[in-house]
């Protein structure tokens, strides 16, 4: 029952130096990108749609049609642009890829872009994290140099000039339309669609934007063909991914699976729940994925099983906590989130988070009546569905989900007058030092 | 975004500018410009710039953007406004962010940032007096599997405690030279946004491929046996 782990993109992940070209290449580097040159752009754009590979940003688009949206032969400049504003709470896997194999999206951006027809790719970063891209900024120079990035991609006469753009903290600007405009030096906000961005994107041009992790896939899908990638995973999510565990379990990390490996098989590879506890409650992707409790660790963790349960695969982020953990406590600072993230663009959105938090913090405060989650039920309803984008849908997303399954808990906080847990129980050193150690919560 | 009450915060009076630094800027500014097909794609990386070279974005600085990009100073303050990133007043020579998202709080960031506030006499968004640290709470760093996390200047500092936190700036502020734990050695707040204005700095070879969170997959795979198939034939491992 433990997991097939099947590391691809991590392979290098334990090599000495992985971050350079040289052991790159050691590893099948730029394999992948040599046989796509020998085919058309369409006929890379088939073998991606023929793999399965669908987008690891969270919403699981299928890559391939993605690409084939772009029009080819209109005269008009394309782009691609790299969503590697890993922000999401609890995700963690794109980070970590850049440190470590960021050859490997060079490699895809390489690919990608020959594919789409696009002479400038930009990799969007988010800014907080000084290593990774200093390590993507040097994988594209040492790619320049190399000859894999310039006026003539190894002597196919392709064209391609990449650009690493450091964000400057904003979450809303992982959002695919917020970041062209933030990559466009506006305020990071969400555009109309349509025109979608395929259609008018980057400056009003046709442009593919995708997940770090989807590009990064590319290269093996070149190396290995299609049927070697679809041959992984289930039966409509194709493919190897990265599981990121955290919270309270054993050993949390970054669990290389083919789509469809349940939470029970990956726990059962990182030593379970943490030792002496119980799952309480998990995110199958990140915050904006509703919560799901021990009754779905058999669930195949690919996109159409987690959402049958009601939840969302998302981005593949397992935040595990045990029975220590306060679920409201847990809520309400994801809606903190929401609220200090909302763009303020659309009305249900920015007023729903700001009342969210103040429900939660009565609550969390002993101040809360049984009426507060009807309210946070109805403010739920009216910014599901309302709001401009899929930021607003995800702050519902753990409000909704947590009712549903600990509307007790709520009642406790109500009844009890506060919270009823020791935040000191469940932090990581709760076994090391007296509480009095661990300085207040504020 | 991060709010209307940060748009309510006046941005803080700086030394002028002198001529040589406006030249620097200028000459900065046109190499960051070149390598975006249109200009105003480059305000980004210039604010980085701004607060390289002034510690955080000054007036005069965002007049600057302002001028070179051809846009007015309301729309470039607009900007500024909207990002966590870009400050208004000056920040310390170390920018200490605590993880105060939900995995981290729960696993004891909260203890943490409560316990720098004590132990720094500052609260959120606040400098020490020496002009050492300021202390921010920052949202998820995407470093959850090893919470609790702890930045400084935006290099990682993976699963601290209240006692490793304290260690920390005090060494900081007592001007040790400190390595992230999965990351480069320590630069200055200044020094970090040069690199984010895209100056490569040079180090990106400093520290390891990955810390031990990140490295779990594949050495458990690893026990387990698992064999890259190529459709040629076999790959790898
Ligand atoms: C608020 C918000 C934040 C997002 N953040 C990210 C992100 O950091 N990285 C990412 O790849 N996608 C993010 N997305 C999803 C993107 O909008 C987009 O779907 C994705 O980048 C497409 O790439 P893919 O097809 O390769 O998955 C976010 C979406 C929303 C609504
Ligand atoms: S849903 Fe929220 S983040 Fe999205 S546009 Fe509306 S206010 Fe902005
Ligand atoms: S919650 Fe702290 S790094 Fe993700």
């Amino acid at each position: 029952m433990t997991a097939q782990l099947s590391p691809v993109l991590t392979r290098l992940y334990g090599v000495d130096r992985s971050w350079t070209r040289e052991v790159y290449e050691a590893h099948q580097g730029y394999v992948g990108l040599r046989a796509a040159l020998r085919h058309t752009p369409e006929e890379v754009i088939q073998l991606v749609k023929d793999s399965g590979l669908r987008g690891r940003g969270g919403a699981g688009f299928p890559t391939g049609m993605k690409w084939g949206f772009i029009p080819q032969g209109d005269g008009a400049p394309h782009y691609l642009v790299v969503n590697a504003d890993e922000s999401e709470p609890g995700t963690c896997k794109d980070i970590p890829l850049m440190m470590a194999n960021p050859h490997e999206l060079v490699e895809g951006v390489i690919i990608t872009a020959y594919a789409i027809r696009a002479n400038h790719a930009f990799i969007y970063v988010r800014g907080e994290v000084a290593h990774v891209y200093r390590r993507v900024l040097s994988a594209v120079n040492e790619a320049y140099r190399a000859g894999y990035v310039g006026p003539d991609v190894l002597g196919s006469g392709f064209e391609l000039q990449i650009t690493v753009h450091a964000g400057a903290g904003a979450y809303i600007c992982g959002e695919e339309t917020a970041l062209l405009d933030s990559l466009e030096g506006r305020r990071g906000q969400p555009r109309l669609r349509p025109p979608f961005p395929a259609v008018a994107g980057l400056y009003g041009s046709p442009t593919v934007i995708n997940n770090v992790e989807s590009i990064a896939s590319v290269p093996s899908i070149m190396r290995n063909g299609p049927a070697w990638f679809s041959a992984m995973g289930t039966e409509k999510s194709k493919g190897m991914t990265i599981y990121s565990l955290s919270g309270h379990v054993t050993r949390p990390g970054q669990y290389e699976a083919p789509l469809g490996v349940t939470l029970r098989e990956l726990l059962e590879v990182a030593g379970g729940v943490r030792e002496g506890h119980e799952l309480k409650f998990w995110t199958p992707g990140g915050s904006s994925t509703p919560i799901l409790t021990a009754e779905h660790l058999d669930v195949p963790l690919d996109y159409e099983a987690v959402g049958a349960v009601g939840s969302m695969l998302g981005t593949k982020a397992l935040q595990i906590f045990d029975e220590t953990t306060c679920v409201v406590r847990a809520v309400a600072r994801w809606s903190e989130f929401y609220a200090h993230e909302s763009c303020g663009k659309c009305t249900p959105c920015r007023e729903g988070t700001y009342w969210y938090v103040q429900i939660f913090e009565r609550l969390e405060n002993g101040e809360g009546s049984e009426d507060d989650l009807d309210k946070l039920l109805d403010l739920s309803d009216n910014i599901f569905g309302r709001a401009f984008c899929a930021l607003g849908d995800g702050a519902t997303s753990p409000v909704t989900s947590s009712i549903h399954y600990f509307r007790d808990e709520f009642i406790a906080h109500v009844r009890g007058g506060g919270c009823p847990f020791d935040p000191a129980a469940s932090t990581v050193f709760a076994m090391a030092g007296s509480s009095s150690e661990l300085g207040a919560n504020p | 975004m991060s709010g209307t009450s940060r748009d309510a915060q006046p941005t803080a009076p700086a030394e002028p500018m002198s001529a040589a630094l406006r030249d620097k800027l200028v000459a900065d500014a046109a190499t960051i410009m070149a390598r975006y097909p249109r200009k105003r794609s480059a305000l980004l990386p210039m604010l980085h710039l701004v607060q390289a070279e002034q510690g955080f974005v000054t007036a005069e600085g965002i007049a600057l953007c302002a001028e070179l990009l051809e846009l007015s100073t309301a729309e470039v303050s607009a900007v500024v406004t909207f990002y966590t990133m870009y400050k208004r007043r000056p920040v310390g020579r170390y920018h200490v962010g605590v993880c105060t998202n939900t995995l981290c709080a729960v696993m004891g960031g909260d203890a943490i940032f409560g316990r720098l506030c004590e132990h720094l006499g500052i609260g959120n968004d606040e400098t020490t007096d020496d002009g050492a640290i300021t202390l921010e709470r920052v949202e998820c760093n995407a470093a959850c599997d090893y919470a609790p996390v702890l930045m400084v200047n935006w290099e990682f500092f993976d699963n601290q405690t209240p006692a490793s936190a304290t260690d920390l700036v005090d060494r900081l502020r007592a001007g040790a030279q400190v390595t992230a734990t999965r990351g480069a050695r320590v630069a200055s707040f200044t020094e970090i946004e040069r690199l984010l204005a895209g100056f490569d700095d040079g180090r990106a070879d400093e520290g390891p491929s990955a810390g031990p969170a990140t490295l779990r997959g594949v050495e458990a795979a690893s026990k387990t046996g698992w064999r890259l198939e190529t459709s040629s034939g076999e790959e790898s491992r």
